[in-house]
């Protein structure tokens, strides 16, 4: 069969010349795109190339400097997101935008103004509609504070449509998914698309372009390096793209060197506030020399074992943590009952990246030196801190994770969320640790990070550190890790060799409990 | 009876001063603008409408009662408005923070009012000789013949028209909030101003008409208490300051729910005259009841904290300046 020329009015959106500057950064230099109906479109590039201020721009949050948009064939100007509505175009961010005190109706009318009163019976049925011609599942009157992630993003999407969207732009939809629930985004997207809508993806899960996207836009450092049809390419040559040079995605796995106990943990148990068990009977061991992988389902207690270790819970009568640095047993030490800071000491390093990243960790308004700071202020000797080492450490962090700053005195808060979360694993990192743990600490990162971080954590490992990483990408923790401990509903349900588990598998022990109680 | 009739009153008329107070402050907080102002705002508003009607009684020989009335309700509203714009001003598009603001906002006003009010009393022939007889007369008047319907019209119907302007504005503004779109979308600002803004809301606008509205909804607790408390006089002892404080609490008390500040409003009243009405009771003793209502705020917002539910905690983003392009 012979491929159509796209026609002109298939153009959905074309964007001509596009230059944004943030002070002296330039975010989006001289971009030209084009999208088009009842097509995905998958934009991809690092953290920071400027995909999501390209795409800010058509949902009206930014205005261009210079360049030009044309909306079905029509020179236009988006001056801010109302103006985006009335021209179909609507944006699903990262970051939801809803309001949790309000139900799924009340978010869905925000700002449209249609009634004077709120007529929900009308809005009621306006959304089962939509909800039965593509496929989703929304209950109009639970409130936000109620949700899941994922029915939050599907609530999104229904407030969009809602406001007739034809041009979807989707801010990395399926970062906060679980697997399941990404499969279920894909369907919709799919209907969506057989709908005749025009849909843009913005992500750096290389699968996930080839899977739902027919064409790929590249963005790199604020340029366009070009389209090209999905099914002309594959994953290396997108990646050689997006980063502009030759990149293997091999993660390396090096066998651990003389293995000994560092982390032997019995009985542990933790209740949450309310008296919920959050923890139960878990029992393991991590090594020296060696990567530890815990892999579950989000919020199975992957956090609190974390916190416990690094003395954050009350625990349960009968837990013990016993520690010996370096896997020397003489020095070992049962850390229960110990201040987090005394733990600090002992070498017991958590870099928790929480889904808002800043949360937890950093301090927005300080720069990096002070953040870095955060964690030695109790060392120096006089009244007077001592910002020299401090500094010194993050010149290093910035050049060894490439973070891209204005420079040291900016606050943190100003930079882009994959570069506040470098400096926040750098932090743990480069202090040296005898047992380091790290959750989510490629959360939303692009893959050239997400290798310089492994590639980081493996350095520790050959150093003889023990390393507990907590992951979501199942791929990643098998390719990582040397065990992996699942834990399901706070319990442990299983623990494997990473080189020889299968992803389904693991998938399996994820789900165990679960079925077992439900 | 008669002493629990009389309490009940002095309830009544203490708790009305601080339910303007709290419903105006609420319109405010609900969009996210955290006033702290309402004490200067409430010395606003006293000040016009005293300043308005004394020139009109002073140069009338007659005055009428209703035009009385209409001078003192729009002097009040337009000065208490002003106050709520220059607060908005400088929090909304000079994004000065808004603590720092309400609190010197205050001092501003107290100022500003008591100057003027010590002027008035000089103008009106030494201290404490300022009198606007036909106006408080004239928001005092009562429902007719209601001593005839026996307790029931002494607890209810005793009172100027105002205490019931109150009540009704705690309604309508609830009213407002709950099911119309535009107070819908307000809400939707004071809890997270980024989403409304991408909803296409004006945030500034909202922002903007709320405060001033409140604002001037907060100035009327001003003019009831200087009319209708004080009986059309003027003291400058700073005691309209320490209501404005019971009204910011008040909205606290009622976890921002205007019809749970009307009864909110009259049980500070009673807790506030307590002491009165206690036999026997020395004069430093008094003081230890004064502090009833504040301390049972603090139960509320203990017990609130407790409760952790998303519908009795303050709006979002109350306290937080908004600027689009900020991340």
């Amino acid at each position: 069969m012979r491929k159509e020329p796209y026609l002109e009015q298939n153009v959905a959106i074309r964007m001509v010349d596009i230059t944004k500057r943030f002070a002296d950064v330039v975010a989006n230099n001289k971009i030209n795109l084009e999208i088009r109906f009842g097509e995905i479109l998958a934009l991809l590039g690092e953290n920071g190339s400027g995909k999501t201020t390209l795409m800010n721009m058509l949902s009206g949050i930014y205005m261009q400097d210079s360049g030009a948009i044309y909306v079905k064939g029509e020179r236009i100007t988006i001056k801010d997101p109302h103006d985006a509505y009335s021209l179909h175009i609507g944006m699903i961010h990262q970051h939801f935008k809803l309001v949790e005190v309000l139900t799924a109706a009340e978010n869905i009318i925000l700002g449209l103004n249609e009634t004077r009163l709120i007529d929900l019976k009308n809005v009621r049925e306006q959304v089962k509609k939509i909800c039965d011609r593509y496929g989703f599942v929304v209950d109009p009157d639970k409130k936000v504070y109620d949700m899941s992630v994922s029915e939050k993003q599907t609530l999104e999407i229904v407030k969009v449509l809602y406001r007739g969207a034809d041009i979807l732009i989707l801010d990395e939809p399926t970062a906060v998914l679980t697997p399941q629930e990404t499969d279920k985004l894909f369907v919709v997207m799919r209907n969506m698309k057989a709908d005749g809508k025009s849909i843009v993806i913005i992500t750096h899960k290389l699968h996930e372009v080839m899977e739902i996207s027919d064409r790929v836009a590249v963005l790199r450092k604020g340029e366009y390096i070009g389209d090209v049809l999905t099914s002309q390419t594959d994953p290396q040559k997108l990646t050689d793209m997006m980063v502009g040079r030759s990149v293997t995605l091999n993660i390396d796995r090096p066998e651990p060197v003389n293995p000994k106990e560092s982390l032997v943990v019995k009985n542990l148990g933790v209740k949450d506030i309310n008296g919920v068990k959050k923890l139960e009977n878990v029992s393991f061991t991590a090594y020296t020399g060696e990567i530890l992988g815990i892999a579950g389902i989000s919020g199975c207690g992957q956090k609190e074992l974390l916190e416990a270790i690094a003395g954050l819970h009350k625990l349960e009568p009968g837990s013990s943590i016993m520690f010996y640095p370096r896997g020397n047993k003489e020095e070992g030490e049962d850390l229960a009952g110990q201040s987090p800071i005394d733990i600090k000491h002992k070498g017991v390093h958590l870099a928790f990246v929480p889904e808002d990243r800043l949360g937890m960790g950093l301090v927005g308004n300080m720069n990096i030196p002070d953040n870095i700071m955060l964690k030695c202020y109790d060392q120096g000797k006089s009244p007077f801190t001592n910002k020299k080492k401090p500094r010194q450490q993050a010149i290093e962090i910035i050049h060894d994770l490439e973070i891209v700053t204005p420079g040291l005195r900016t606050p943190i808060r100003r930079l882009s969320g994959g570069n506040v979360q470098k400096i926040l694993v750098g932090r743990e990192i480069s202090s040296d640790p005898y047992l380091l743990m790290t959750a989510y600490a490629v959360r939303g990162l692009d893959i050239n990070t997400s290798y310089t971080i492994y590639r980081l954590l493996n350095e520790q490992k050959k150093k003889g550190t023990a390393v507990i990483y907590v992951g979501e990408d199942l791929d990643v923790l098998l390719e990582l890790c040397d065990r992996i401990l699942v834990l399901c509903s706070g319990r442990v349900s299983g623990i494997v060799d990473g080189r020889t588990a299968k992803k389904e598998e693991v998938g399996l022990l994820m789900t165990h409990f679960k079925e077992e109680t439900a | 009876m008669n002493q629990f009739i009389s309490l009940f009153q002095a309830s009544i008329v203490f708790g009305t001063v601080i339910l303007f107070g709290a419903v105006g402050e609420i319109l405010t907080e609900k969009s996210g603008n955290l006033n702290l102002g309402v004490p200067g705002i409430m010395y606003l508003g006293s000040i016009a409408s005293l300043i308005g009607v004394f020139y009109y009684e002073r140069y009338v020989e007659n005055p009428i009662p209703i035009v009385c009335i209409l001078i003192a309700l729009v002097c009040a509203i337009i000065a208490s408005m002003l106050g709520g714009l220059l607060f908005s001003f400088m929090t909304i598009t000079l994004r000065c923070n808004q603590n720092v603001m309400g609190l010197a906002f205050n001092i501003f006003a107290g100022g500003f009012a008591n100057f003027y009010g010590g002027s008035l009393n000089k103008l009106a022939g030494g201290v404490g000789q300022i009198n606007v007889l036909a106006t408080s007369a004239a928001f005092r008047t009562k429902i007719p013949s209601y001593q005839s319907l026996g307790p029931f019209g002494h607890l209810f119907l005793s009172y100027g028209f105002l205490v019931y302007l109150a009540i009704f504005l705690a309604f309508a503004i609830s009213w407002f909030l709950t099911r119309t779109t535009v107070g819908l979308n307000l809400r939707s600002v004071g809890e997270n101003p980024a989403t409304a803004d991408a909803a296409g809301i004006n945030v500034t606008k909202y922002k903007y008409v709320s405060t001033c509205v409140g604002a001037a909804i907060s100035g009327l607790g001003g003019l009831y208490y200087v009319m209708d408390y004080m009986k059309g006089t003027w003291d400058s002892d700073g005691s309209i300051e320490g209501l404005g404080w019971l009204a910011v609490a008040l909205v606290i008390f009622a976890s921002w729910k205007a019809p749970r500040a009307i009864w909110g409003s009259y049980l500070f009243g009673m807790l506030s005259w307590a002491y009165f009405y206690i036999p026997e009771l020395t004069r430093s003793s008094q003081e230890i009841f004064k502090m009833l209502p504040y301390i049972v705020t603090v139960l509320v917002l203990i017990v609130v904290a407790y409760q952790h539910k998303p519908d009795n905690q303050p709006p979002n983003a109350l306290g937080l300046p908004y600027f689009r392009e900020d991340r």
